[in-house]
């Protein structure tokens, strides 16, 4: 069958990067195309040149047979490629109907609004959507969202799909959903390319692979031919220890105790006891209420009720400063927006939390926070030209040990990590693993909030699985099995099991 | 992290000759000396220290406020109630002279009035979480309307003499100084170290750049913002006391539209308005440009309307140049 679409020989340069060297790769129709890589292979140098946004230095990119040049978006559009990004780009304050016409609004002059109406209502149906056309998108879940671009796509007729990490911020059963919309979109004979960190995944929607390092083609062929360890060689050039680091840690006394801790409307009833040197894993679906909770104790928000002994003294923290002065870190789930800030230096971003600790009199030394930036940088191992070097500049990964190493510095007891590897390629993953062992052994106690199950169950040494605001099971490491606390976290069973 | 491998990271980077110069200050620098080598040549009194001394009477006030004002819009906020407060405080201290207080009564008014604004101001922006252009468009009206209410077509002009001496004699004899100015330098001293050599500084950086980010890392953000609106009523107030001591008479339109001639300071300053940006010496630099542009075109009898025009397309040229360099040469390396 000829490919729908083929990449020839695409090279692309940016500033001191090659993002890709002669890279070539072709989609066929009815056909599922992953396509994986670590953080910086080029995946997303390919999905915008594929969407007009980057124009190759080099190569050719052919369409239905025809060599085409995208000099902006609406030409990708107008060729039958339409892209579904990890993070939806639309207009929030716009309905369903407007956001898939935006840009080929049906109509002359005037908008035609019961025929945009009519095929929205059609296209919705297509896929099964259960929200009217009128909704306004901000009404609407990020599932929900993917599936209004998803919508978009088919009203261009797009033969071609990409979709770039698009469950990164969905729950298990939304994204059991859009696989079976994938499958549905690929009978009808379009052809997907397909961007995923999460192996499962790509195990289970695709047909075909092809991988990328460092703006390279290192390989491709048929799923089914090929398995989990062969694909991470592949994309990081050597084998990674899957294994989680195996740790001897004596557990010690309670360091952070909470006693039904409440909300109006998040979470109820949450208590719980760490211990030094203990990791406590928090399990649940996204929506559970596992980071409101955890922002309640880092003063982020007031519990309505419940109780927080952190080290023997009661703590009731009004904002995070207090929180932090007691020994707390929360290093937030989202990086971008809670964790960095963005255009100030590495040296500025580690000593953020811990400035006081810096001031000699009324003054800032520098000087003393270039040791504590130096020693923490080098201890993560934070990759950067040098210590003032703004941190948009750095990859990813490098941002979560900055901020990482922004909470190292306010020497906490305590330390919640919230999706700690959401989003970082699997490097930069076994690398955050074995530091958090590294932490409990140094006497931290930390609390791990995840939604992979593979990373609580190999690094916590107690599970607690929340359902709807509540905590519905407590695991102990010699008691769990994946699908007792999977269960438990979509409300199938509540458990308790000797924690 | 045991088996990443370890990498050798600069303090700094390497020194580059066109960062230095396509820095915002370097520019300032040069249009400043720009403003005096023309000046200079259009007119032989442009350079008379008498003449310079006086031109700085006229921006000194302005400036002091723009000072606060930078403050604020580094950490995304603004105050459009200046002007108005500048013309309360001036109330407040013409009704204090009518009624024969001393001068420092006069002059604790004045600065009194100003800081019950700005606690006024920060109470609302942080209580109620509008923006604080809507919260200071509503003061603005509030402040300027109890002006013009108490005083209606009435002027107050009962000073005593030492307090008019404040500012119609010089503070310094030699070079001569108004006091506005001393205080301006003294005050930019002060902001400027607070902003670039304090944990306090380094903080209002954080939160012009992402507030959220900043209140997740500890910071009492919206204590820093109360303090900043604080401290803008504050200086507007100090400048209204200066203000009524320089012209000695307080009418209802006093210090009518500063608001913006200190927004325009700020934002040549360099001062982003997206917030996390600037600094004190661009501040002070675009003060003075500013400032001895505009003596220079008066002191060639050029129509105050045309000065508008001029220093409209001063502020876009010097804004867009910079962009437009920056531009080229990212062009020139990429090809």
């Amino acid at each position: 069958m000829a490919p729908v679409l083929s990449l020839s020989h695409i090279s692309k340069g940016f500033p001191g990067v090659q993002a890709l060297d002669d890279v070539s790769l072709t989609l066929e129709r009815g056909s599922v195309t992953a396509l994986i890589g670590e953080n910086g292979a080029g995946k997303s140098t390919i999905v915008k040149i594929l969407t007009g946004i980057y124009t190759p230095d080099a190569g050719t990119v052919n369409v239905e047979g025809r060599d085409r040049r995208f000099a902006t978006p609406k030409d990708a559009w107008a060729a039958g490629i339409a892209a579904i990004h990890q993070e939806t780009v639309m207009f929030d304050e716009l309905s369903v109907q407007e956001n898939i016409f935006m840009g080929h609004m049906p109509g002359g002059r005037l908008i035609d609004r019961t025929a945009i109406r009519d095929r929205t209502k059609e296209l919705l149906a297509r896929i099964d959507a259960d929200f009217a056309p009128e909704t306004p998108l901000k009404r609407l879940s990020v599932a929900q969202k993917h599936m209004v671009e998803i919508a978009r796509a088919l009203s261009h007729e797009a033969a071609v799909i990409i979709m770039d990490e698009p469950t990164a911020s969905l729950s298990r059963h939304e994204i059991g959903e859009l696989f079976s919309l994938v499958d549905q979109l690929r009978d009808e004979g379009r052809a997907i390319l397909f961007i995923s960190h999460k192996f499962d995944e790509i195990f289970r929607v695709s047909d075909r692979w092809v991988c990328l390092r460092d703006g390279r083609k290192v390989g491709e062929g048929l799923t089914a031919e090929v398995t989990e360890p062969e694909l991470v060689r592949l994309m990081v050039g050597r084998p990674i220890d899957q294994v989680f680091p195996k740790r001897d840690v004596v557990i010690g006394e309670v360091v952070l105790e909470v006693e039904g801790l409440s909300n109006a409307t998040e979470f109820a009833d949450i208590s719980f006891e760490l211990r030094r040197g203990e990791i406590l894993g928090l399990y649940g679906l996204v929506g559970a209420g596992r980071s409101e909770a955890m922002q309640c104790v880092f003063g982020l928000s007031q519990p309505t009720r419940g109780r927080i002994v952190m080290e023997g003294r009661p703590l009731a923290p009004r904002a995070p400063g207090d929180a932090i002065d007691a020994g707390i870190s929360y290093v937030p789930e989202d990086r971008q927006e809670q964790g960095v800030v963005l255009p100030l230096g590495i040296r500025a971003n580690i000593t953020l939390a811990s400035l006081a600790r810096h001031a000699r009199g009324w003054f800032l030394s520098s000087s003393s926070e270039l040791d504590a930036t130096r020693a923490l940088g080098d201890r993560l191992a934070v990759k950067a030209a040098s210590w003032e070097q703004p941190v948009m500049e750095l990859s990813g990964g490098n941002q979560q040990k900055v901020v990482i190493a922004k909470w190292l510095a306010t020497q906490p007891r305590v330390i919640i990590l919230d999706e700690p590897t959401k989003g970082i390629d699997i490097g930069s993953k076994a690398a955050v693993h074995a530091f958090i062992g590294e932490l409990v052994a140094d006497g931290l106690a930390v609390v791990l909030i995840s939604s992979e199950l593979p990373e609580v169950m190999g690094l916590a040494d107690r599970i607690l699985v929340m359902h709807e605001g509540r905590i519905v099971a407590r695991f102990a490491r010699d008691a769990w099995s994946a699908e007792a606390i999977v269960a438990a976290a979509t409300g199938a069973v509540a458990a308790d099991r000797a924690a | 992290m045991p088996d990443s491998p370890r990498y050798t990271v600069a303090d700094r980077p390497p020194f580059r000759l066109a960062d230095l110069l396509l820095r915002w200050e370097s520019i300032l620098v040069v249009l400043l000396a720009l403003v005096f080598a023309v000046n200079a040549w259009a007119t032989p009194w442009f350079l008379d220290i008498y003449n310079l001394a006086d031109a700085t009477y006229n921006f000194s006030e302005k400036a002091i406020i723009a000072l606060a004002m930078a403050l604020l819009i580094l950490t995304r906020e603004i105050d459009l109630s200046v002007a108005a407060i500048v013309a309360l405080a001036a109330l407040g201290v013409g009704a204090a002279g009518a009624l024969g207080q001393p001068t420092p009564v006069l002059v604790l008014t004045g600065l009194g009035i100003g800081l019950l604004c700005g606690l006024c101001n920060g109470v609302l922006v942080t209580r109620f979480g509008v923006h604080s252009i809507v919260i200071t468009i509503g003061t603005m009206s509030l402040y300027r309307g109890i002006a013009q209410v108490s005083l209606g077509d009435q002027a107050l002009t009962a000073f005593p003499q030492p307090f008019l001496d404040l500012q119609q004699t010089y503070f310094l004899a030699d070079p001569p100084t108004p006091l506005s100015f001393v205080l301006f330098l003294a005050l930019a001293v002060v902001f400027g170290i607070v902003l670039h050599l304090t944990a306090t500084g380094r903080r209002l950086f954080a939160i012009g750049a992402n507030p959220v980010a900043a209140r997740f890392s500890g910071i009492r953000v919206d204590r820093i913002r109360f303090l900043l609106f604080t401290v803008s009523g504050l200086m507007a107030g100090l400048a209204g006391v200066l203000l009524t001591a320089r012209i000695g008479v307080v009418r209802p339109n006093i210090a009518l539209g500063w608001e913006l001639d200190v927004v325009t300071m700020v934002i040549l300053g360099g001062v982003a308005i997206s917030g996390g940006i600037g600094s004190i010496p661009g501040v002070v630099l675009a003060v003075l440009v500013l400032g001895f542009a505009t003596f220079g075109l008066t002191l060639l009898n050029v129509p105050g309307i045309v000065i508008n025009v001029l220093l409209g397309c001063l502020l876009i040229g010097s804004i867009a140049l910079p962009i437009l360099i920056r531009r080229a040469m990212r062009r020139r390396r990429s090809t």
